[in-house]
């Protein structure tokens, strides 16, 4: 064989299996999903939907109320957004507007290596030191509770917030930061008034990834949030026991009768959760385009 | 013809980092004229129109030697308040840099960072800045609209409406015209001529009929022999430079032979 026609060869077998790989990707998340489908659809079907949608979760007596498992999952979630967005925008503007050299070359990895926190490590953490911090500075009957939930949420978004956060900034042209300081601002000036309201959609953006993280999230939520269905419609619930999609899914899948009513019932959160994640994304990715087609007119 | 100076450049040498950009540069800007800064590209003349308003600060590890006299005040003195500096002297930069905002909210920026808060004050003020910039008439009905979708030439005079809605007293102009159109570059320099009855404005281009259109006084940089840093190699009346000019490197660049 001589060589040309062993390179041919060789490329011909690389491409190969570059192609299966990719069709298989592709494939194995197309088949999850149709699972997912088969496995869940069942439920809407057996299940009423003002049952389904009702306030109640037993599913032992069947009652599948999700209701309770979606407002909480939405509560710690938005709590942990509004805990983490300011926070997190501004450790952004630190890292990219105010600290010196030297130390955003030390902060930019370190925030990086918080995303690689294990979630179980962080649910150890809130449990064992959060969750007692909060009964007794409270003064709540127990530390496991939705908003112990969105501070573990909180700082698990916040790696993903700040970094993504700071890259909006940095792409703020600098000719709009000239401007301004060429106007008699002064830097704080230029940082609130010009470069984060022109870093608005990346930030948005940012948001959107660390709500979609933090509303998929299970280990650590159902290690402290207390895990009780109770519909979080009252005024204090936020520092009482909630359970999430979620954790419901992670909690009852290992002891649930596979075909049952409840088995189907679980999916369908799944279901559920996988559609506000999309929802999710979808905004994020909407917002990243407007700005890109703004950033085209110029 | 007597009038009040007001820059006073005197030995300025400036550097970034280790390298020396500019050297000895000594010059007088008149109050209430056009002074424009010629010479062939990278000579140093943006560095030193961001020596008077300090802009080159905000660049890492930048030093100037020397004194710059404004009003007699050495703004390179220790103490001297930058951010005063910069609303005494305003900026138009070489690309039209509108914030992506709307025509309103761009004026409005440079009175509300200096604390007016009302609004009928803004409203006068916009439409006092807009109607100096003759961009009034334009804008009048889109206040509102996105600055960003107006073209070039509306975008810079809507730059320096914002500048004097700060009510400086120098406006430094980095190659204005630039990325504008003939037409849109007329209206500029007439709009300079305008300006230059309130305002002391330098300006910085490389179109040799825009200096001798629109300047009083012209000062000609040049790199130094050893071709590493740029200095001012004559100043005169802008008449005088252009028509008989005393050095012949100045002679060779205006009359296009050079640079």
């Amino acid at each position: 064989m001589n060589t040309s026609s062993r390179i041919r060869l060789s490329e011909f077998a690389v491409e190969a299996l570059v192609r299966v790989a990719g069709f298989s990707t592709i494939g194995f998340v197309l088949l999850i999903f149709l699972f997912l489908l088969r496995e869940g659809i069942p439920v809407f079907l057996q299940v009423p939907l003002d049952n389904l949608f009702g306030t109640r979760w037993y599913p032992t007596f069947d009652f599948f109320g999700t209701l309770p498992l979606i407002l909480g999952s939405l509560l710690i979630t938005f709590s942990a957004i509004v805990i983490a967005l300011p926070l997190g925008v501004a450790a952004a503007v630190f890292v990219r507007e105010v600290a010196p050299n030297w130390a955003r070359e030390i902060l930019k990895p370190m925030i990086e290596v918080l995303a690689g926190i294990p979630s179980v490590v962080l649910g150890f953490f809130g449990m064992s030191l959060v969750a007692p911090l909060i009964r007794t500075t409270l003064g709540v009957p127990t530390g496991l509770t939705a908003f112990t939930g969105a501070l573990i949420l909180a700082y698990m978004a916040l790696p993903t917030l700040i970094s993504v956060a700071e890259d909006a900034l940095d792409s703020v042209p600098k000719s709009y930061r000239d401007a301004s300081l060429a106007m008699g601002a002064t830097q704080w000036q230029t940082i609130w008034r010009v470069v984060v309201p022109a870093a608005r959609s990346g930030i948005l953006t940012a948001v959107m990834l660390g709500m979609g993280r933090a509303i998929g999230e299970t280990m650590a939520v159902m290690m402290v949030t207390g895990n009780a269905a109770r519909m979080p419609t009252t005024l204090d619930s936020l520092f009482r026991p909630v359970r999430t999609m979620t954790a419901t899914v992670a909690a009852e899948m290992g002891e649930v009768a596979q075909g049952s009513t409840h088995y189907h019932a679980l999916f369908g959160i799944g279901i559920i959760l996988f559609l506000i994640t999309f929802l999710i994304n979808l905004a994020a990715a909407s917002a990243i385009f407007q700005k890109r087609r703004r950033g085209g007119l110029r | 013809m007597s009038t009040m100076l007001k820059f006073q450049v005197d030995h300025l040498s400036f550097f970034y980092g280790a390298k020396r950009a500019l050297t000895d540069v000594t010059l007088a800007i008149p109050e209430r004229q056009i002074t424009a800064l010629i010479g062939p590209s990278g000579c140093g003349k943006s560095t030193f129109l961001r020596c008077l308003n300090r802009m080159n600060d905000t660049i890492h590890g930048t030093r100037a030697e020397g004194r710059v006299l404004l009003d007699d005040q050495d703004i390179y003195a220790p103490g001297t308040d930058v951010v005063d500096l910069r609303r005494r002297v305003g900026m138009v930069f070489q690309r039209p840099n509108p914030f992506p905002q709307s025509v309103f909210e761009n004026v409005a920026f440079g009175p509300r960072v200096l604390g007016t808060t009302s609004r009928s004050e803004l409203e006068g003020i916009v439409e006092a800045s807009l109607r100096g910039a003759d961009l009034w008439d334009e804008v009048k009905d889109g206040l509102k609209k996105d600055a960003l979708s107006f073209s070039l030439g509306q975008q810079q005079r809507l730059c320096i409406a914002r500048v004097i809605a700060v009510k400086p007293e120098v406006i430094l102009m980095d190659e204005p015209c630039s990325a504008l159109d003939p037409i849109s570059t007329l209206r500029v320099e007439d709009l300079m001529r305008e300006l230059a009855r309130n305002y002391t404005i330098v300006i910085v281009t490389h179109n040799m009929q825009q200096a001798s259109r629109a300047s009083d006084t012209t000062a000609m940089m040049m790199l130094t022999d050893d071709r590493k840093s740029g200095t001012v190699i004559e100043v005169g009346e802008t008449k005088q430079v252009f028509t008989k000019p005393q050095d012949k490197r100045t002679e060779g660049y205006v009359t296009g032979r050079y640079g």
